[in-house]
C-alpha cells in the first residue's frame, strides 16, 4: 500500500520486524516476518497544547487510546498470520474489520500528533509557500477552508475524522471525512492526509462536552501548518 | 405504512394521537417506574379564520433523579447526556419537520421512512437519536442489574442456553463495537427468538423491524467522564447494576402479543 510506505517513511510509524518467523508448511522456503508497530512519542509535553486541548486529554488519548490500537493491530497481525499459514480463509476475512479499525486508529492518531504543535511553537501560524498558494487557489482562503472542515467536523455523525488531503494525480486539496477509524487512503488511494482533525468524542469531551463546534474552533490555533506544508511540497515538488 | 403496533406502543415521547396502553391491564406491578411524561410544546399561530396547531417532540424525561444511578452513572454524565445531547436531538428533530412533508408522522414511523432503505435522510439521526435515548433511559434503574425472572428469564434461558451466556454475548457485543453505537437485546421478529444487536451511530433495530427490548448507548459521551477510555468496566456496571429487567418484562409482554413465543409462556407474574 502506497499511502501506508509513505506515512511510515514519513512519520517514522514505528514499525520494526519481528524476530523472521520461517514460514511452515508452504514449501517455499520464504520466511517472513511481522513488522509490529509501536506507539510513537508526541513531538511535546501533553500539557503543551493548554489551553486548546488539556494535558488530561492529551495524555489518554496518547497512552491509552493509541496505545490499544497499536495492541489490538499487532494481535490482529498475529492472528492473521496464524490463519495465512493455516489457509484459514475465512479467519482471514474476519480479521480485516480488526485491522481496518486498529491500523486505521494507528495511523490516523499518529498523523494527528504531528498535525499539533504548541502555539509558542508555532503552532497556529498560517500556512506559507506553495501549500498557502494552494489553499488560496481551492478553497479561496484559508478562512473559508477552516469554515468548511469546521462545518464537515461538526456534521459528522457519530466518530471520525475530518481531512485536508491532497489529491496526488489533480494537484488539487479537498475535504474529506471518513467514519470511525477509517484511514483517509478508503477514500481513494490517490489521497495524502496533509491534515486530519480527530472528532470523536474522547478528544474534546471532557473539556468542551457536547459543545464540538468550541473543539474544532480552537484546534486551530494549535495546527501545525509547517508539517502539512512539508507533505504537501514533499508530493507536489 | 404498515407500522408495528408492538414497536408503536414501546415507543416514548410520541405525538398525542399515539394511543396510550392500559399497562395495568398485563397485571404487573408496575409502582418502581414512573412512566415518563411527555411535556409537549404547542405552538399556535392564527392566520385569517383558521388557528393552526403545531405540535412539536418533547423532551422525556428519565423516570429517575439524575443523580440515581450513581456511583455508576453521575449525575454530570446524565446532566449533559439528557439535558443537552438529548435535547439537542430533540430540538433539531422538530427544527427539521418544522417546514418537512414527513411533519405528522408518528415517530416509529419517521425512523421506518427516514431510514429509506439505509440512505438515511437528514432527518433520521435526530429521529432514531430521540428515541434511542427515550429507550435507553427506560432500560436503566437505580435499584438494577441483578437478575431477570420469570417467563423473561426462561425466554432468555432458551435463546442464549444461560442468564451467563447472554451476559457473556452482549458484553463481547458492546466491547467489539467500532466507534459509536448502540448495543441491544431485541426479539427477532421473524426467528421469534431473543438476540443481541449492535448498531452504529444513530440506528437502531426499529429499522430492521425486530422489538428492542434493551439498549445501552454505546457513544463516548455516555460514560467518557464517568469511565474515560474504559469501556468494559462501563458495559459490565450497566449489566451488573443498572440495567432494568423489569423494563425489559414490560417490552417482552407487549411484544408476545404480536410473536408467539410459544413455551416457555411470558410472563410468570
Amino acid at each position: 500500500m502506497a499511502l501506508g510506505f509513505l506515512t511510515a517513511k514519513t512519520l517514522g510509524l514505528g514499525f520494526r520486524a519481528r524476530g523472521a518467523a520461517p514460514a511452515l508448511g508452504l514449501g517455499f522456503g520464504q520466511s517472513r516476518s511481522l513488522h509490529t508497530v509501536e506507539l510513537p512519542d508526541l513531538p511535546y509535553d501533553y500539557a503543551a497544547l493548554e489551553p486548546t486541548i488539556s494535558a488530561e486529554i492529551m495524555q489518554l488519548h496518547h497512552q491509552k487510546h493509541h496505545q490499544a490500537y497499536v495492541n489490538n493491530y499487532n494481535t490482529a497481525q498475529e492472528q492473521l498470520e496464524e490463519a495465512l499459514n493455516k489457509g484459514d480463509v475465512s479467519k482471514v476475512v474476519h480479521l480485516q474489520s480488526a485491522i481496518k479499525f486498529n491500523g486505521g486508529g494507528h495511523i490516523n492518531h499518529s498523523i494527528f500528533w504531528q498535525n499539533l504543535k504548541p502555539s509558542k511553537e508555532g503552532g497556529g501560524d498560517p500556512p506559507h509557500g506553495a501549500l498557502g498558494w494552494a489553499v488560496d487557489q481551492d478553497f479561496r482562503s484559508l478562512e473559508v477552508l477552516i469554515q468548511k472542515m469546521n462545518a464537515e467536523g461538526a456534521a459528522l455523525q457519530g466518530s471520525g475524522w475530518v481531512w485536508l488531503a491532497l489529491d496526488k494525480e489533480s494537484k488539487k486539496l479537498r475535504v474529506e471525512t471518513t467514519a470511525n477509524q477509517d484511514p483517509l487512503v478508503t477514500k481513494g488511494a490517490n489521497f495524502v492526509p496533509l491534515l486530519g482533525i480527530d472528532v470523536w468524542e474522547h478528544a474534546y469531551y471532557l473539556q468542551y462536552k457536547n459543545v464540538k463546534p468550541d473543539y474544532l474552533k480552537n484546534i486551530w490555533t494549535v495546527i501545525n501548518w509547517k508539517y502539512a506544508s512539508q507533505v504537501y511540497e514533499n508530493e507536489v515538488v | 405504512m404498515a407500522s408495528s403496533p408492538a414497536t408503536l406502543l414501546l415507543s416514548p415521547g410520541g405525538r398525542a394521537s399515539q394511543p396510550s396502553l392500559p399497562l395495568a391491564s398485563h397485571g404487573l406491578r408496575l409502582a418502581p417506574l414512573n412512566l415518563p411524561r411527555t411535556p409537549k410544546k404547542m405552538e399556535s399561530c392564527c392566520s385569517g379564520n383558521s388557528a393552526k396547531v403545531i405540535a412539536y417532540y418533547g423532551l422525556t424525561t428519565p423516570p429517575y433523579e439524575l443523580n440515581a444511578l450513581e456511583p455508576y452513572m453521575s449525575k454530570r454524565t446524565l446532566e449533559l447526556h439528557w439535558e443537552r445531547h438529548h435535547r439537542e436531538h430533540v430540538e433539531s428533530l422538530n427544527k427539521q419537520l418544522r417546514n418537512s412533508s414527513l411533519y405528522g408522522y408518528t415517530m416509529l414511523e419517521l425512523i421506518k421512512v427516514t431510514y429509506n432503505n439505509g440512505n438515511p435522510l437528514p432527518e433520521f439521526n435526530n429521529a432514531a437519536e430521540v428515541w434511542n435515548h427515550d429507550f435507553f433511559w427506560e432500560s436503566m434503574h437505580p435499584d438494577g442489574g441483578k437478575l431477570p425472572w420469570g417467563g423473561l428469564l426462561q425466554q432468555i434461558e432458551k435463546d442464549f442456553g444461560s442468564y451467563s451466556n447472554f451476559k457473556d454475548e452482549f458484553m463481547h457485543s458492546a466491547l467489539g463495537l467500532f466507534g459509536s453505537g448502540w448495543v441491544w437485546l431485541i426479539l427477532k421478529r421473524e426467528e421469534k427468538r431473543l438476540a443481541v444487536m449492535k448498531t452504529s451511530n444513530a440506528i437502531c433495530p426499529l429499522v430492521f423491524d425486530d422489538i428492542p427490548i434493551l439498549a445501552l448507548d454505546l457513544w463516548e459521551h455516555a460514560y467518557y467522564l464517568d469511565y474515560k477510555d474504559d469501556r468494559e468496566t462501563y458495559i459490565r456496571n450497566f449489566i451488573n447494576h443498572l440495567v432494568c429487567w423489569h423494563s425489559a418484562t414490560v417490552r417482552i409482554v407487549r411484544a408476545e402479543a404480536f410473536v408467539n413465543l410459544g413455551e416457555p409462556k411470558i410472563p410468570v407474574a
